[in-house]
């Protein structure tokens, strides 16, 4: 246990306390740390209107990411228990996207939606649709890349499936025999019966969401296709007219391209105060997590 | 008077559209989630110029894409630092986290609840938080530029990986540990001889998942070598493929099935255990 208790002080709460120090100063990684007070938050909340973009682009991410992926799991889980043969096998196809490598599938994703030579426009084109740019457009990149998280669901998905598959059959039976109809069965006792498990994938997917980043960040970079050498791997985040900027590209941006450490650290003690609050909505949840053997 | 009897090739046929005609929601699904890795193989060997159209189907076969990928790219080093990352972060972790999560699930001792609050916390911490900090620790001991300020934090343990390793501990029976403690082992003999073979399966599930993560790892290798091109990871040298080689979609796409298709192998190797740790990660109500 020693040794985790260490890396608990080393890599956790050292690196909070400090991240909180350095948000009141500012520095490069030349400089000396020079105290500036509240100054980096009065920037953030008063001036600096990217922040204002990159957390709104996270939010949209947590209202309509989150939810697509949570629908998509209830689904695809009961569609696999209303199978009577083959459900190991579509399970196996319906989880294979949540392996791909998120880079791998993200690149891939880019390349299907490419608005002029991808797969996806092609087919669209076959019935008279004329796609959107995808990726390349400011309205669309958002939706496509919630079209890529709900295409790699699989992992959520087989939290559903099992947790469904703890629902007593005798209670559908019961219901039936009542004459509840399929609908009726599914709100009054699947619904409440998930409700755990429902909570536990919406906070985790919050937390999750505020995170968001290597999506984003290679999507933006594979799309834009502009050659980067001059200046990093970043310059091209947020492509395009940073409508993929999340939160965390933002404070990485600041911090990584600008050396902008200080106020790198005023965005990060923000991010972890929203994260927290989540957590402990989680967390007071907590006899949920000592389960198992009990 | 003979009833006509349908012929028996109609009879299955008939059978076989009534199995698909139940199955069409769950097929035209399957359809959905294979489709992408299928246009990702078509493209991979198709020549430069077709995959600048819109051909679905490659009118020649360029298998020896997957050779240029090789040739063109130091993919070989790409493929040298990314094993080296995975295994080496997954051999730390088990080393540090499986007595730590056997201490969490099988000891009791005071604090033992609040350090597994905190160890929640830090599983569910945003990792850019305490980017900066941590930059500048590894800024300070000059190994920025490298990946083992990736690799040596396993050697005292991984949130995820302890928090995973002690929701299995928990499944095995207090009966068993003081049996053995009764026969007179120690406590780390209790853990080696005892918890670590009656745990075999989860803890290689919290290995692959940690395999994976540094295998699919993107945030950490940009942070720390996005300057330093020697030391990439293939996740990062993908996400620069396109912008260092134009035009080749094919070759692009070549790649992608190259980091794909470990995953992929390695799953259905160890789908039984695989699962089974997904599901843990969730709270069962």
């Amino acid at each position: 246990m020693a040794p985790a208790l260490i890396g608990i002080g080393v890599f956790f709460l050292y690196p909070l306390l400090a991240a909180v120090y350095f948000s009141f100063t500012r520095f490069d990684l030349l400089t000396v740390p020079e105290w500036v007070g509240l100054r980096n938050y009065t920037y953030l909340f008063t001036q600096d209107s990217v922040a204002g973009k990159a957390a709104l682009n996270t939010l949209w991410f947590v209202v309509i990411l989150v939810p697509a992926r949570m629908l998509a799991a209830l689904l695809t889980s009961m569609l696999l228990v209303s199978l009577k043969r083959g459900g190991g096998f579509f399970r196996t196809i319906f989880y294979l996207p949540a392996l791909a490598p998120p880079v791998a599938a993200t690149i891939a994703f880019v390349f299907l939606f490419n608005p002029a030579t991808g797969p996806v426009n092609e087919v669209l084109s076959w019935f008279g649709v004329d796609g959107p740019l995808w990726f390349d457009s400011p309205d669309w990149s958002k939706p496509s890349l919630v079209l890529l998280g709900t295409w790699a669901v699989g992992d959520l998905m087989v939290i559903f499936l099992a947790a469904l598959l703890d629902v007593p059959k005798p209670l559908y039976e019961a219901a039936s025999i009542d004459g509840a109809n399929a609908w009726q069965r599914f709100v009054h006792i699947t619904l409440p019966s998930l409700s755990p498990v429902l909570m536990f994938a919406a906070v985790t997917g919050v937390i999750q969401t505020l995170q968001y980043f290597t999506q984003a960040a290679v999507a933006a970079s594979v799309a834009s296709g502009t050659a980067t050498t001059g200046g990093g791997i970043s310059s091209t985040f947020g492509y395009p007219e940073n409508s993929t900027l999340t939160y965390p590209l933002h404070l990485y941006v600041s911090g990584f391209r600008y050396y902008d450490m200080g106020y790198a650290n005023a965005l990060a003690v923000v991010l972890f105060l929203v994260a927290f609050a989540v957590t402990l909505v989680l967390l007071r949840r907590f006899r949920a997590f000592t389960g198992g053997a009990r | 008077m003979t009833v006509a009897l349908p012929r028996r090739g109609t009879m299955v046929r008939e059978r076989w559209l009534v199995v698909v005609a139940r199955n069409s929601v769950a097929i035209a699904a399957a359809i959905i989630f294979i489709a992408p890795f299928l246009f990702v193989v078509l493209m991979s060997f198709m020549t430069s110029d077709q995959a600048l159209t819109s051909n679905l189907w490659p009118t020649t076969w360029h298998p020896e894409n997957f050779v240029d990928i090789f040739t063109k790219m130091p993919m070989f080093d790409y493929l040298v630092n990314t094993m080296t990352y995975a295994l080496l972060a997954t051999g730390f972790m088990l080393l540090s986290s499986i007595p730590a999560a056997f201490a969490l699930a099988k000891l009791k001792w005071r604090g033992s609840t609040a350090v597994f609050i905190v160890i929640i916390c830090m599983m569910m911490l945003p990792p850019q938080v305490v980017t900066v900090p941590l930059y500048l620790m590894w800024s300070n001991s000059g190994l920025t530029g490298t990946l083992w300020p990736l690799i040596l934090p396993m050697l005292v343990g991984d949130a995820f990986s302890i928090f995973l390793l002690r929701q299995f501990l928990m499944t095995i029976p207090d009966t068993v540990l003081d049996a053995a403690r009764i026969d007179g082992c120690s406590e780390w003999q209790v853990l080696l001889r005892v918890v670590v073979p009656m745990a075999k399966p989860g803890i290689a599930a919290t290995a692959i998942f940690q395999f994976f993560y540094a295998w699919n790892d993107y945030y950490g290798p940009l942070l720390y070598t996005s300057e330093e091109q020697s030391n990439w990871t293939l996740s990062i040298a993908l996400s620069q493929f396109k912008t260092l080689h134009h035009v080749e979609w094919n070759l692009v796409m070549a790649a992608t099935l190259l980091v794909m298709a470990p995953v992929i192998i390695v799953f259905f190797f160890a789908q039984r255990a695989f699962v089974q740790g997904v599901t843990l990660t969730g709270v069962k109500g």
